[in-house]
């Protein structure tokens, strides 16, 4: 009786082990982000990596009802319109918006057959969706509201992303930039909003175009958006893995 | 190491595996309790819902850093097109805020814990530990005896220490079968790309602030049985016990 329990606990323990070994394993390590010896990078790499592995890429996240729409605040780097801004002003996009963001334009290039500019009538010509998703803040807080926009999949195919290409680097007015893998960049409600709640992007909430990454926390929608490069090899453009924050947040 | 076929009965002894788990559960325990307050303190407004933030009424809130009632916002600014009175503000506030650590730090110690976890769980079934010594006998099933033992325990008494007390049973079972499982799912919910792939957990916990609150409430409940076990240990003998549960034989 004692011989088989401690064989079934050795068997538990091994079993166990493997198991990890091979998530590990199995989890294209080349294509995680670098940890730099950190241990908590490590370990968001591996939440990166078994999210990859077990989560099913396509899904898509809560959409609610327009009477689920909540009070959204703006709690970002500073207003690039904002010449008190140290942070965050950028006179470029002063002028843009004393315009109406008339002669603004979004850059996109890198690994693109076609690298160019797109102005918003361009951006609305391609496909437009319309979400009403969650904005899921890593201080904690949650906001509902309702998002119009160009799913980025449809930016990308429209500027003939090369097969080579695997993250797409985002670029705000603000000096605030992120980068995202092609598994986010290429899923449905991945758009870059022109529309919130039915009125224009709001000046502070990102006009005129911001990201919206409903798979990931709120710190990955870049706001005021300038340009978009995309890479075949990792970039983290953004404070993310710099200032000691994780550059994966699905979690 | 040989299993010392010493003069003790097995029952009077920790197994291998319940030593190491619990010892990798205590540590992944701490870390979790202090990176959860951390990440507690940027945000301490808990909600009721689907969302909530700083501009949507909170449930209670906590005065735990100085980000409790800061009141650093700008004008409230309506959303034109909505008919409900939901509105838009940016923060003036420089808030504290060391989530950037916070975060890893709890998901890295959430990844012990959930192996030493899954082990323990599965050891636990199969090797009749859960059955022999947590379930209580057909004989206990009795509010007079749980009564009685539990007004044992503020009584000066000496314990017993081969078997487990009544109230002791009851108490573990909670903590492992209950309280783990609702912190650890409470804990998924809030994560947006495992709640994409699995958006039951949204409607089970009722939302993503309802979950973020229950989170809360089981941590506060473990960390309360965290000191009346402690208690029960120094009680009990604080150095015999400590004996048993890291050499597994009593001194």
């Amino acid at each position: 009786m004692k011989e088989k329990r401690l064989m079934n606990r050795r068997k538990a323990i091994f079993t166990g082990l493997t198991s990890a070994g091979a998530l590990l394993l199995s989890g294209c390590l080349k294509k995680a982000p670098p940890t730099y010896g950190n241990i908590l990078r490590m370990g968001d790499d591996l939440t990166y990596m078994v999210q990859r592995g077990i989560l099913s890429q396509r899904a898509l996240a809560m959409e609610y009802q327009r009477s689920d729409i909540t009070s959204f605040p703006v709690t970002d780097i500073g207003n690039p319109a904002d010449p008190t801004s140290k942070k965050a002003y950028n006179k470029e996009y002063q002028e843009l918006q004393r315009d109406n963001f008339k002669d603004w334009a979004l850059i996109v290039e890198g690994s693109v057959a076609k690298p160019g500019k797109y102005s918003m009538d361009a951006l609305k010509k391609l496909s437009q969706r319309t979400q009403i998703t969650r904005h899921t803040c890593e201080e904690g807080w949650s906001a509902i509201a309702e998002w119009t926009g160009v799913p980025l999949a449809a930016v990308l195919k429209d500027a003939g992303i090369l097969h080579s290409a695997r993250f797409v680097s985002f670029y705000g007015f603000d000096s605030y930039a992120e980068s995202i893998d092609m598994l986010d960049a290429l899923h449905p409600q991945t758009i870059l909003a022109h529309t919130m709640n039915g009125e224009d992007l709001p000046a502070r909430n990102g006009a005129p175009l911001r990201l919206r990454v409903e798979t990931q926390i709120g710190y990955k929608n870049v706001k005021y958006l300038q340009r978009i490069v995309v890479t075949d090899k990792f970039a983290d453009p953004g404070p993310d893995i710099s200032s000691g924050w994780s550059w994966y947040t699905g979690i | 190491m040989s299993i010392p076929q010493n003069q003790k009965t097995e029952s009077t002894r920790h197994k291998r595996w319940v030593k190491s788990t619990h010892f990798i559960i205590t540590l992944s325990f701490l870390a979790l309790t202090v990176s959860g307050y951390v990440i507690l303190m940027s945000h301490p407004r808990l909600y009721w819902g689907k969302a909530g933030n700083d501009l949507t009424p909170a449930l209670f809130e906590l005065p735990i850093s100085r980000n409790y009632h800061h009141g650093g916002w700008e004008k409230n600014i309506p959303f034109k097109h909505l008919t409900g009175s939901q509105v838009s503000a940016a923060r003036t506030y420089d808030i504290f805020n060391e989530n950037g650590w916070g975060r890893s730090t709890h998901f890295l110690a959430a990844w012990f814990l959930f192996a030493a976890g899954l082990i323990y769980f599965v050891a636990g079934f199969f090797s009749g530990h859960f059955r022999r010594n947590l379930a209580p006998a057909r004989r206990e099933f009795s509010m007079k005896l749980l009564w009685a033992d539990f007004v044992s325990h503020f009584r000066k008494q000496s314990y017993s220490s081969s078997k487990y007390g009544l109230l002791q049973k009851v108490t573990y079972l909670w903590v492992i079968f209950f309280l783990f499982p609702v912190i650890i799912l409470t804990g998924f919910t809030m994560s947006p790309a495992i709640t994409a792939s699995y958006p039951f957990l949204l409607k089970i916990f009722f939302g993503h602030q309802s979950a973020r609150t229950i989170h809360f409430f089981a941590a506060v409940l473990l960390v309360l049985f965290l000191l009346v076990h402690l208690v029960m240990v120094i009680r009990s003998g604080f150095r015999r016990n400590l004996w048993a549960i890291t050499f597994g034989k009593e001194s």
